[in-house]
């Protein structure tokens, strides 16, 4: 079980801010093309990938990063913080 | 938080903070510095005036450790003195303080450069996003390209 998060207008397109998903995915990226199969909100959330950013266990990261040992993976749009 | 408890470092917060009051105490503790600057980020109104609140989402956890590794770095980078980070998430009215960085070095050149650095980091790599709503709409604010390349210059 992987804890996966989404922030912003990620979270929105999504419905939940946090989920447990069971996944074997071997990279973000797998994870991705498996959640977009499961239902048309994640397709939504993740039609473009290049408007997305992604963080493993709080590192940014990007969609080729391996999920071997990862506890939690966050989706958000790029950030706009100060 | 009690004054002698204030101290430079990094602060995620949703409460207000009080800008004079902050910069003063951080002013006061440098005691080998020769030059202090501070930035402050203010809630900007939107193009039709209206803006009613600005709503900032943050990844609690990752907010934390990244920005102190941005303050940090900017220490180490910049050989300040010291380095304040205060940024703030939740429902800000227009005008309201949203974030301040104070940096402390011994010649100003350093200082200046440290908050900017800070600032460029805060924009684009710290998991903070803002969200205006207003008599047009609730819409996420953008990030733009030109804070994006900013960071090209460290």
């Amino acid at each position: 079980m992987i804890d996966v998060l989404y922030f912003a207008w990620v979270r929105e397109r999504i419905g939940v801010p946090k989920e447990q998903v069971e996944t074997g995915a071997a990279t973000v990226g797998d994870l991705v093309e498996e959640l977009k199969g499961r239902e048309e909100r994640y397709e939504a959330a993740f039609a473009d990938l290049s408007a997305l950013r992604v963080a493993t266990d709080q590192e940014l990261t990007d969609f080729d990063a391996p999920l071997a040992g990862v506890r939690e993976v966050a989706f958000f749009p790029p950030m706009t913080g100060g | 938080m009690a004054d002698g408890a204030r101290r430079a470092g990094t602060r995620i917060q949703a409460e207000p903070f009080d800008l004079g009051l902050e910069a003063n105490a951080f002013a006061a503790a440098q005691t080998g510095a020769g030059a202090i600057v501070t930035f402050t980020g203010v809630v900007r109104d939107v193009a039709s005036g209206d803006l009613a609140v600005m709503e900032i989402e943050h990844y609690p956890g990752m907010t934390e450790k990244a920005v102190e590794a941005f303050r940090a770095e900017a220490v180490a980078r910049f050989k300040l003195a010291d380095a304040l980070v205060i940024h703030r998430y939740g429902p800000l009215a227009p005008h309201e303080p949203i974030m301040m960085v104070a940096t402390a070095a011994r010649h100003r050149a350093d200082a200046f450069a440290g908050a900017e650095y800070l600032m460029d980091w805060l924009k684009s790599r710290a998991p903070f996003w803002k969200k205006e709503v207003s008599g047009q709409g609730a819409d996420w604010v953008a990030a733009r390209d030109a804070d994006e390349s900013a960071l090209e210059r460290w």
